[in-house]
């Protein structure tokens, strides 16, 4: 059993007792404890099942390389899945869950026994399943996916916040160990920023544990010195609790900052996205211990070497009463006399190496521990638990030489540097044989924009595990980030280390050396997902040969842990089924983030309302509260039509045309882009990016104006005006302004640079409101202020001057097919405006209208609309738009594209007027009219679609629009709309002009 | 070929699966094929089985720089729908949706083909639009889809937030034997099948140089020497520039990074593949239980296989706008590959400016639905010689007529 | 998450900050070009791997468009300079050739 010792336990403060739930258990622990070590000291050393087989399965870790122990972390809308138990700290009141077991944790239906297991291999869904054909659907798959995944799936909306944070930085270090400071004091000095960060609470790293001595000091001590220095420096920043999640192109980086995980009482964000840009990235990210591949490694009880020391040494937690250790190195050692000097028992030491004469050994010797050298364990026994070890030769197949009783086992493999944040950005590693570890090639590091490395790995990240070496090379490391960046540095005024010398590593991937494929089935690479050496083997053996391959075909290393703990094991058993060398078997490719991040975090503040913030024209807290049934256009907001109470959406649409065409209507029509062009140029560029003549247009008059691209298309519409001699006003549409003035500035920049020319987007300095319908003119009478007659103010014209006094530019346009003047006030004066023609227009009847009667209205005007009419395939050509295209014009965009055969093909598809037999029925918007037979792949010969499709409540009968290969021949067809169900509409090709052709109402 | 099947399985059992052999052979390259394929992914491969299979031509090599399916077939987010608007599209993309439907039983592989259903959702009035459009096109074209509403739509997907403050969900377009495959599977199924037939697959081999004589086609130089065909097809989505060079023609197309995520596994939370076009999103459950996750692509020119971190921003954010309940799941993992982008979006099959060289590329964000459609529609045009009915509409010429096949007329973006 | 260094502002500027915009140094195939010339302007882009010069808009800044020389292998970029010029500068080219022994020069042996 695992428990809780009397003393021991430097983070934990046993004044300050906390309770939690595991699995509706309530259990104590103590402030400064992990989730995993609270476990540990109450006794729960099963914690989780695995993925395929429902294993039992124990902490094994004590950091984010943990693959066994996640929970369900607390309830309702605060909680989370899959949260590791190693990196959650204790807070009062936690409530934890362990996941993917039924009924319970304890005795779990799903759990796949040993013999059924061998039925199951890597892969074996590959090779089965597939007969019947239905069976895979209607049975095998739903059985598959119903098992899938571990954690529960939250019901509730989150109920924290997230932010994002802006940094940048000389030097980013990351990884607080004692590699971390030494290289943030080097750099520190030297006057450059500095940020240093670090994923846990504590600063040292696995110094303190390792009994490392600093400048003659403990290293706990000097920590703390370190860390005042540092604190002192304004020029260095340090946060905790911080992990560097990842690493991008030209130095950019990610820092996860967790606020309130450890005390969700504190206000504010629960986690905050740190956007790093650094001119340097200093790696002190320390190394991470390998399990080692036995029968039976995966029973609860079996843990790391070093993660035992650190229950031990933090918590003052031990993982057994009787630890057997297991190792093929030195460091190893320090786990067992930590052990037995707390008072523990160490039934053996197996060390796989042929002799063990290090200062270690030695001295586990001396305590009186029995080590047994050239030994591997042959199976561990137990279920939920481990009950003994055989022991066995490393050199041979198994045979059993001893059976040793123990409840846990600590085993070391050796260490693995964390190198992901160097490899996130392409940095490239080399295989070190002497230390059986893949290592940062400092030759090839990540390079950033002006082409230099800007990684650099330090202390055990960078492959060095002995403390002295790791204090010169982390002051090494900082001093070429500072040279790099043009600053000094003196790595020489740097802290000296001492701890205990270790013995060579002897690589051992296999325990025992010759296991058998009994042995190997047993012994676990990946605990999470359920792969082992078989698995693995089997891969190989199947011709599953790249490391790629093997990884996915086995799904080694592809848990929540991303193979932290399995990878080199798998990658060296790998090698060895194909006898090549591991580096010439290579490693995947190590991909952000480094640990899992929270999906809130990358979010941060950008939702709800934030999610897209919402540009709202003068009118829209007026149109809000007016009854408007809101429809989203581009990056506004525009009311389809504005309901009086008891009506539906229909008849208000029905309401507003036929009050506008009888009477006057009133439009906010603010959101229309509004682009100033101004220069001596002005007229000769427009006449470029118009299909039109523009630079013709007199000064106070308008034109209706196309825009295409290069490619011949469509791409905006709208009235130019010409203020005057060198000043024009482009109207684009609503979601066209900022896009057009783009459009605008790109050929004014890199194409006609030296024309003159100016530009400004002023769509939101005005706000632009449309009078609409016969008594318009009234309206604006008695607004008073303008002389708006037929004669001072044409159609196509527009003056300037006060209306109602206000200063107004008013332009007497149509989209209607009604008298019409749509007046631009200044934006501030936009409501004031509405408010004044508001209440001149009660008299004549005056209603506001939405979106959808103006495109109702324009459809009984045969008009066009960009994104009805047009989807970014039509040419002006197609919507009878040639009167539009200047032929007197050598070029404009578009012009050449226009005169593609493709282009002048008359089979195209053409614009054209549709009635539908039964004038009562409306043809649904989009449908496809067919003609002939199927064609020979036996679809429905289609000739075009509907573009628009209204009611007209003015004419009392439907009308549509439709894009029609060869439309303007078939005038007088009737042609075939199937529709939904069988049902065939017919209609016949008309003009699409539906309402007074001559253009006399707008005339007046 | 041993066939795979549950009871070859509890035969090996017996014997610790140590009877199982190659799933494909690993040759040395011969001198000389009647046609080479460049690029073993899942395109390559397939055009090579259909070679095979259809026309009887097994005198095939298929080589490949790294290793087979290494690219975008296992890269992607594996989503499987022919929902297009266009009729050239909508129907390779339907061909390779029905193989899809038989593709394990026909490669004795399970590639885990899941007819999940495929939802777009529609959340603007012109979505609305462009939905109904492909709605009514689909119907005639004899692809199954149909645009249903907003409650609908919450009862296929609970987790939904239809009701959203910015973009609410105003329908969808469904298709419901839209779904997902297993990516490598695809891959893997395609070499297994072709290296039975007697199909060459040469991995680790890179291509230095397509040798010409007269005008046409003569042969390979490998870094596993040189190899002599009648016929070259080009299959390398991202290094289709590159190889184009080398066969000394240009194509209309830029490459750039598309990136993915995936979450954590959780258990089942949504059954189908949405698709969310307006806020730039899409996502499906992994029989795993990770959520696999796409959004939009870079607008650079990228090799590198890393995308910008902003896009992974933008798609997470617009996801959790709809689907509240992920705010509290964690990213597990990201990555990019390489997609070529032609100028219509639509992909290039057909004959090149070179003698007996042919051309399959251009599938953009799309390729992995359109594989086996693809390949047989390559297949088809390699054996005769010229553009069967699927690659006909998707000649370069179109390029320069002005005859473009444009989805981005109703679907908006993604794919 | 690329930065690239705007020539006008003088500053390092983040890529959510700007807008690509292709290739670079395109010449115009107006009114009278001939077929080919005009699908070549309009779709046939340079999409080497290695060298490239591509356009960028300091869009949530200056507004102003200029030109980058960047590697598309690496991301590695060797000068930013005005959009208004036909081809690269000097200083930027020389800057390539040191970094890229191996590269042709501008508009040579990057297009066929």
């Amino acid at each position: 059993m695992s428990a809780r010792l009397a003393r021991h336990g430097r983070l934990i403060d046993r004044r300050k007792p906390l309770q939690f739930t595991f699995n509706g258990r309530h259990l104590h622990g103590y402030q400064g404890d992990t989730l995993a070590s609270a476990l540990l000291a109450n006794g729960q050393t099963l914690v989780g099942r695995s993925f395929k087989y429902h294993r039992p399965r124990g902490i094994v870790a004590a950091g984010p390389e943990e693959p066994n122990a996640l929970v369900g972390l607390g309830k309702g809308a605060g909680f989370e899945p899959n949260q590791r138990a190693t990196t959650t700290e204790l807070f009062d009141g936690l409530i934890a869950e362990s996941q993917n077991h039924w009924p319970s944790l304890e005795f779990d239906l799903g759990a796949v026994n040993k013999a059924m297991a061998r039925f199951f291999p890597a892969g074996f869904y590959y090779k089965t399943f597939m007969f019947p054909r239905a069976a895979w659907e209607h049975l095998f798959e739903p059985i598959v996916r119903g098992a899938a995944g571990l954690g529960r799936v939250p019901q509730e909306k989150d109920k924290d916040t997230y932010e994002y944070f802006y940094h940048t930085t000389d030097i980013l270090i990351v990884g607080g160990g004692i590699a971390g400071l030494q290289a943030a004091e080097i750099a520190g000095k030297s006057g450059l920023r500095v940020l240093l960060i670090e994923q846990t609470p504590d600063w040292g790293g696995r110094a303190m544990v390792d009994g490392v001595q600093i400048n003659g000091i403990g290293a706990a001590d000097w920590v703390e010195k370190a860390l005042a220095r540092l604190r002192a420096m304004p020029n260095v920043i340090l946060r905790s609790r911080m992990m560097g999640a990842g690493v991008y192109d030209h130095g950019y980086a990610l820092g996860y900052e967790r606020l309130s995980d450890h005390d969700p009482k504190i206000p504010g964000p629960r986690h905050r996205l740190w956007r790093i840009r650094a001119r340097r990235i200093i790696t002190a990210t320390g190394a991470i211990e390998r399990p080692l591949s036995f029968a039976g490694n995966d029973i609860p009880g079996v843990m790391l070497a070093g993660a035992v020391r650190d229950y031990l040494e933090n918590y003052g937690v031990s993982p057994g009463e009787l630890t057997l250790v297991v190792t093929n190195n030195d460091n190893a050692y320090l786990s067992a006399i930590a052990l037995h000097e707390a008072g523990l028992t160490v039934p053996a030491i197996i060390d796989a190496r042929p002799e063990a004469t290090g200062a270690l050994p030695q001295k586990a010797r001396a305590l009186g521990l029995r080590v047994e050298t050239g030994c591997a364990i042959g199976t561990v026994h137990g279920g939920k638990r481990v009950t003994s070890v055989t022991l066995c030769n490393q050199a041979g197949s198994g045979a059993i030489l001893d059976e040793i009783p123990c409840d846990a086992v600590a085993m070391s493999g050796g260490w693995s540097p964390v190198v992901h944040l160097w490899s996130h950005c392409g940095g490239k590693l080399r295989w070190d044989a002497d230390q059986a570890m893949f290592r940062p090639d400092p030759a090839r590091p990540p390079r950033g924009a002006n082409g230099a490395g800007f990684v650099i790995a330090a202390g055990t990240a960078n492959g060095h595990l002995a403390a002295e070496a790791v204090m010169e090379d982390a002051a090494e490391a900082a001093a070429a980030a500072v040279r790099a960046l043009g600053a000094k540095a003196d790595p020489a005024k740097r802290a000296t280390a001492r701890s205990m010398p270790e013995m060579p590593i002897l690589p051992v991937w296999s325990m025992p050396a010759n296991a058998g494929p009994k042995l190997r089935m047993k012994t676990w690479l990946d605990f999470q997902n359920d792969v082992k050496v078989s698995d693995v083997r089997l891969a190989a053996q199947e011709g599953y040969e790249s490391v790629e391959h093997t990884k996915r075909y086995t799904t080694l290393g592809m848990a929540s842990d991303q193979g932290k703990l399995s990878n080199i094991n798998g990658l060296a058993v790998l090698a060895d089924s194909l006898s090549r060398d591991i580096p010439q078997v290579g490693t995947t490719t190590f991909r952000p983030p480094y640990h899992p991040i929270s999906f809130g975090a990358i979010a941060g503040e950008a939702r709800g309302p934030l999610f897209k913030p919402l540009r709202k024209s003068p009118i829209h807290d007026w149109l809000d509260a007016n009854g408007a049934h809101w429809e989203p256009v581009a990056d506004w907001r525009r009311p389809y039509c504005l309901r009086r109470s008891g009506e539906t959406v229909k008849e208000a649409v029905t309401r507003e045309i036929l009050n506008t065409r009888q009477n006057v209507g009133l439009l906010d029509a603010s959101t229309l882009g509004k682009i100033i062009v101004k220069g001596p140029d002005a007229g000769r560029f427009l006449d470029m990016l118009y299909t039109n003549m523009m630079s013709s247009l007199k000064v106070g008059r308008c034109r209706y104006g196309l825009m295409c691209n290069e490619n011949g298309f469509l791409i905006d519409d709208g009235v130019v005006v010409r203020l005057s001699d060198d000043t024009f006003l482009c109207h684009t549409t609503s979601g066209g302004s900022d896009r057009i003035h783009a459009w605008m500035e790109e050929w004014l920049q890199t194409e006609w640079w030296d024309w003159q020319v100016y530009t400004a987007n002023v769509t939101e300095q005005f706000a632009q409101i449309g009078i609409v319908g016969p008594k318009a003119r009234s309206v604006l009478e008695a607004l008073g202020g303008m002389d708006v007659s037929r004669e001072a103010l044409p159609f196509m014209a527009f003056q300037e001057g006060q209306i109602a006094g206000i200063r107004a530019r008013v332009y007497r346009i149509s989209f209607s097919g009604e008298l019409s003047y749509e007046i631009a006030v200044p934006a501030a004066l936009g409501q004031a405006f509405w408010n004044k023609a508001l209440a001149a227009g009660g008299d004549f009847g005056m209603q506001p209208y939405g979106t959808e009667a103006l495109h109702v209205m324009r459809a009984e005007k045969g008009f066009i609309m960009i994104g009805d009419e047009t989807d970014g395939t039509v040419i002006p050509q197609d919507l009878n738009l040639g009167w539009a295209i200047s032929r007197k014009k050598d070029d404009f965009l578009g012009k050449r594209a226009q005169q593609r055969p493709h282009m002048v093909d008359p089979n195209r598809k053409q614009l054209v007027g549709l009635l539908t037999e039964d004038p009562q029925v409306v043809l649904p918007d989009a449908a496809h009219a067919v003609e002939g037979p199927k064609r020979a792949n036996g679809m429905e010969n289609i000739i075009g679609h509907v573009t628009s499709s209204y009611y007209s409540p003015t004419l009392g009968h439907s009308i549509a629009m439709a894009l029609i290969k060869g439309g303007s021949r078939r005038m007088g067809e009737t042609l075939r709309f199937p529709v939904a169900d069988g049902v065939v509409i017919r209609a016949q090709v008309v003009d699409p002009v539906f309402l007074d052709k001559e253009g006399e109402r707008q005339n007046v | 070929m041993r066939r795979y099947s549950a009871f070859a399985i509890a035969r090996e059992a017996a014997r610790y699966h140590t009877g199982w052999g190659r799933a494909w052979r690993n040759p040395t390259p011969k001198k000389s094929y009647d046609i080479v394929i460049i690029g073993a992914g899942g395109h390559g491969l397939a055009t090579a089985y259909y070679l095979g299979k259809n026309h009887g031509l097994k005198n095939v090599a298929v080589v490949e720089k790294g290793w087979l399916g290494g690219g975008n077939t296992g890269r992607n987010t594996t989503i499987i729908r022919s929902n297009y608007l266009q009729d050239e599209s909508a129907a390779i993309y339907e061909k390779a949706r029905s193989l899809y439907e038989s593709l394990s039983q026909d490669l004795n592989y399970n590639v885990m083909f899941s007819p999940r259903g495929v939802l777009m959702l529609a959340q603007t009035e012109h979505e609305i639009r462009g939905y109904k459009r492909t709605e009514h096109a689909n119907r005639l074209q004899g692809v199954e889809t149909r645009f249903i509403g907003p409650k609908e739509v919450k009862r296929l997907v609970p987790i939904i937030e239809i009701s959203g403050p910015r973009y609410p969900v105003l329908g969808a377009l469904w298709q419901p034997r839209g779904g997902t495959a297993r990516h490598d599977a695809v891959a893997w199924g395609y070499a297994r099948a072709c290296s039975d037939m007697g199909i060459d697959i040469i991995q680790q081999c890179e291509v230095t140089a397509i040798r010409q004589k007269n005008g046409a086609v003569s042969g390979i130089e490998t870094t596993k020497g040189e190899i002599s065909c009648n016929k070259l097809g080009l299959v390398v989505a991202g290094n289709s520039g590159v190889l184009a060079e080398m066969a000394g023609f240009r194509l209309p197309i830029e490459s750039v990074a598309l990136q993915a995520l995936v979450s954590e596994p959780i258990k089942p939370a949504i059954n189908v593949v949405v698709m969310a076009n307006t806020v730039h999103g899409y996502i499906s459950q992994s029989d795993k239980g990770e959520l696999v996750i796409g959004g939009g692509a870079d607008g650079f020119n990228n090799y590198t296989q890393r995308g910008s971190f902003h896009h992974i921003e933008e798609t997470v954010r617009a996801l959790i706008e709809t689907f509240p309940i992920i705010s509290r799941l964690k990213m597990l993992r990201q990555w990019g590959g390489i997609v070529d982008m032609t100028g219509d979006r639509s992909p290039i099959i057909g004959r090149t400016p070179l003698e007996n060289c042919f051309i399959d590329c251009g599938w953009g964000t799309g390729g992995f639905k359109a594989i086996p459609g693809s390949g047989w529609s390559m297949a088809a045009t390699m054996a005769r010689g010229e553009p069967d009915e699927f690659a006909a509409a998707f000649g370069m010429e179109r390029f320069i007529e002005g005859r473009f096949i444009d989805e981005s007329v109703a679907a908006g973006v993604a794919h | 998450m690329l930065s690239l260094h705007c020539p006008y502002c003088g500053v390092d500027v983040d890529e959510t900050d700007l807008t690509p915009g292709g290739e670079a140094h395109l010449v115009r195939s107006g009114s009278g070009s001939d077929d080919a010339d005009f699908e070549a302007y309009l779709f046939m882009r340079k999409n080497p791997r290695g060298v490239h010069f591509e356009r960028w808009r300091h869009s949530f800044g200056c507004g102003k468009w200029f030109h980058a020389a960047r590697a598309t292998d690496t991301l590695e970029v060797f000068g930013t300079y005005s959009a208004q010029t036909k081809e690269p500068p000097q200083d930027v080219q020389e800057r390539i050739r040191a970094r890229r022994p191996d590269w042709k020069g501008f508009g040579k042996g990057d297009r066929i």
